[in-house]
């Protein structure tokens, strides 16, 4: 059984796009903050913070989560993957973001980051969704600018790519 | 948008909760999947003293058959039901629930059991288990007990629990080779809380019918005998007996007329 007291700040160490981080976190420190302000990591934006806009989506052990509705202290030992692990050292866009760039599924970029993230997880599991299927995973993200439409397609093309047709 | 200040405990079994719990009571509160809690504690509508985290408890973590029914542990996300090999036809009204019930991220964290504990009235999973009949395995230091689903939501967010307890396991009834089921929701946006959720199960001998985000709780009705000729009837008298709600989203009439129209839906593909 492992306690932290709500004035502590305890050590969290995690494994941030394949790098050990560790930074301080009281109990109620939420991973959106703590990622953004502990560890610098501003590419994951905060919204709403109850998990209805879905900007804040990150990877914890390769599953695709809310980080306004994770606690730092919860994730001490994990892996998480945010935005800032997709493109390659040499900032070499991934598949998915090369996608999203070649059919204009972004403006603004707010709500970018965490679309990214869902799909990761998402094109793992369903590999060929139908455009159904990825517009029901894509209620889970608010974007304001785009009218949803050439997201959608960058991710359909993106599951086309990857299947070789 | 900032949780109060809390202690958090991690704990590693079931002793170690059902110790937490006896010693804190009502200032304790669990952490499953914290999908429904998180917002609560960020808006601070929740603030209690220790969060109790059981959401990498392995003793807590199975899904398994058990006296025909799915024994669903406290700490199963709903990803890993929905995923589940077989789902639809253990459980097709839960796996045609599925698509409602909030969105993929928060379905990868959120529990099974968890929505059960939170006991919003508009949730899916509550009303499932009202209308498949199934029950509520509560643990404490001085053992577990079983409350049926009909006795155990007592109103919004309220239930049967006891500040010492907290919820091991849920168990569905599996479906029976002669039954048939149908889920139909109307909600502002996809994933959204119902305002209006029907699920409706039936056999040879009758059919049962049960509606969420109506009134306080979800609420059912058995009918022995239903053809085309006394549906409306039927379904007017119900959603007539029925307490409904106003809120910002639609009138307590419109949320009648809700129950009517959905539950004809539904009703028309379980008689089929």
């Amino acid at each position: 059984m492992k306690k932290i007291n709500a004035a502590e700040r305890a050590i969290i160490t995690l494994q941030l796009n394949g790098i050990e981080r560790s930074g301080h976190a009281e109990p109620r420190m939420l991973l959106s903050d703590f990622l953004r302000h502990e560890l610098g990591a501003t590419g994951t934006h905060v919204g709403c913070e109850h998990g209805v806009c879905g900007a804040c989506t990150i990877c914890v052990d390769g599953i695709a989560a809310r980080s306004c509705l994770t606690l730092a202290v919860q994730v001490d030992g994990r892996r998480v993957d945010t935005v800032e692990g997709l493109a390659d050292r040499d900032g070499l866009l991934s598949d998915l973001q090369q996608s999203f760039k070649r059919h204009h599924a972004l403006q603004c970029g707010f709500c970018t980051a965490g679309i990214l993230m869902s799909c990761m997880d998402y094109l793992k599991r369903v590999p060929n969704p139908t455009e159904q299927q990825v517009r029901e995973m894509l209620s889970g993200h608010l974007c304001r600018c785009t009218g949803y439409t050439n997201i959608v397609d960058a991710i359909l093309d993106t599951a086309r790519r990857r299947a070789g047709t | 948008m900032k949780p109060a200040k809390f202690d958090y405990v991690r704990a590693d079994n079931v002793d170690d909760a059902c110790t937490l719990l006896t010693e804190y009571g009502d200032d304790a509160r669990i952490l499953a999947g914290g999908q429904s809690l998180l917002p609560m504690l960020n808006m601070r509508l929740a603030q209690p003293r220790v969060l109790v985290d059981i959401s990498q408890t392995a003793a807590l973590n199975f899904i398994r058959v058990e006296d025909e029914s799915l024994c669903i542990g406290a700490s199963v996300t709903q990803a890993s039901l929905e995923w589940r090999d077989h789902l639809a036809t253990e459980l097709p009204l839960v796996s045609q629930a599925f698509p409602h019930i909030s969105h993929f991220p928060i379905r990868n964290r959120g529990t099974v059991c968890g929505s059960i504990a939170h006991a919003d009235p508009s949730a899916e999973l509550p009303l499932c288990l009202l209308a498949l009949g199934g029950d509520i395995v509560l643990r404490s230091k001085s053992g577990a007990r079983r409350v049926s689903a009909d006795d155990f939501f007592l109103g919004t967010l309220r239930t049967a629990r006891e500040a010492d307890e907290f919820i091991e396991a849920v168990r569905y009834p599996l479906a029976k080779p002669n039954q048939r089921f149908a889920f139909e929701e109307f909600s502002m946006h996809h994933g959204d809380y119902a305002i209006v959720a029907v699920a409706a199960v039936a056999d040879e001998a009758g059919l049962r019918i049960a509606v969420g985000g109506v009134a306080d709780r979800p609420a059912s009705q058995y009918w022995r005998s239903v053809s085309g000729n006394n549906i409306g009837t039927l379904l007017h008298d119900f959603s007539a007996s029925l307490d409904a709600q106003e809120d910002q989203h639609a009138t307590a009439q419109y949320r009648r007329h809700l129950v009517r129209a959905l539950g004809k839906i539904a009703i028309a593909k379980v008689l089929r």
